[in-house]
């Protein structure tokens, strides 16, 4: 466990940007007004039916990538648990509070990096398959309006979440 | 070789079922371009590419879509071979047309996304659990004549 000196140093380190910041930015400048107008529009009309959708995501992975159900052996995560709609709704309210202001992330983001870097310590290559996951829910749930371009903004904002959200872990 | 349970086979079968080449493979192709625009590269002689709207327009898109899934028919059909079914095809994205094969999980992701809205909660978590086991596979095949 680190300690809270150590996470001191590393928070006022230098100038120097670590790899996972600059992704950030670089996915963060990336991303149009359009696509920044966008992606918040869709996490407002998701907000009301937070569980619903998280709890899918969280299924989807859960079936097609089996590994990640290592972490969650104190849950409940069998379909219509209220362990896993109130874990999918606290996953999606995140996503959707992020979405608010992109240029904020590294703010608004903070305390999750801190619990995922020190104490949950789930693997980062785990962000990528519950992104893909999130991705095909948004596909069922919105269907043809999931159209290529809403797709590809959601794909770079989650993205830049996950990098984020990794950003303590070394 | 990936061993199918009865399920599966059944399940991949079910799902292609409902795929309409014609409708759906135009639309798998302009995701992956419009997506993942850096997969443009292969595509120089497809013409006016610079725009979204252009993409969702161009012939050469939509035709190349379709090719892709017949292909993927041919996968559908030889779940117990795909290897051997893809060996020329692998061999000819490596060698003359030199095709990253990451890119070939990045279309294989934007299959399934282009199914997921067709389909929408018809394609369950198993389903799609399934599903992208076989396009996994197909990957695997279609990467097989890399050395």
């Amino acid at each position: 466990m680190r300690s809270d000196n150590a996470e001191a140093e590393r928070d006022n380190t230098s100038a120097e940007r670590s790899t996972s910041t600059r992704c950030f930015l670089q996915a963060a400048t990336m991303l149009s007004k359009r696509e920044k107008d966008l992606i918040k529009e869709i996490w407002e009309r998701l907000t009301p039916v937070a569980a619903e959708i998280g709890a899918d995501a969280l299924l989807r992975m859960f079936a097609s990538y089996p590994g990640t159900k290592t972490y969650f052996s104190h849950l409940d995560i069998s379909p219509n648990s209220s362990h896993l709609l109130a874990h999918g709704k606290k996953i999606v309210l995140a996503i959707a509070e992020g979405a608010q202001d992109i240029s904020q992330l590294t703010v608004t983001l903070a305390p999750l990096q801190t619990l995922h870097a020190y104490q949950l310590r789930i693997d980062p290559r785990n962000f990528k398959l519950l992104s893909h996951s999130m991705l095909v829910s948004l596909a069922c749930y919105l269907g043809d309006e999931f159209t290529p371009v809403a797709h590809a903004a959601m794909d770079k904002y989650l993205s830049a979440f996950a990098a984020v959200l990794a950003e303590k872990y070394r | 070789m990936v061993k199918w349970t009865e399920l599966e086979r059944s399940t991949v079968k079910a799902i292609w079922e409902k795929v309409d080449i014609d409708e759906i493979g135009p639309q798998i192709w302009a995701r992956v371009l419009i997506v993942y625009p850096w997969t443009e590269r292969y595509f120089g002689s497809f013409g006016d590419l610079f725009t979204i709207t252009a993409i969702l327009k161009n012939d050469k898109v939509a035709a190349h879509g379709k090719v892709v899934l017949k292909a993927l028919d041919k996968a559908v059909n030889n779940m117990d071979n795909m290897k051997r079914t893809y060996a020329d095809l692998s061999q000819l994205h490596f060698q003359k047309l030199e095709v990253d094969p990451d890119s070939f999980r990045l279309l294989a992701d934007c299959i399934t996304i282009t199914i997921a809205c067709k389909l929408k909660s018809a394609l369950s978590p198993q389903s799609q659990a399934i599903w992208q086991k076989f396009l996994y596979a197909v990957v695997d095949a279609m990467s097989s004549q890399y050395r």
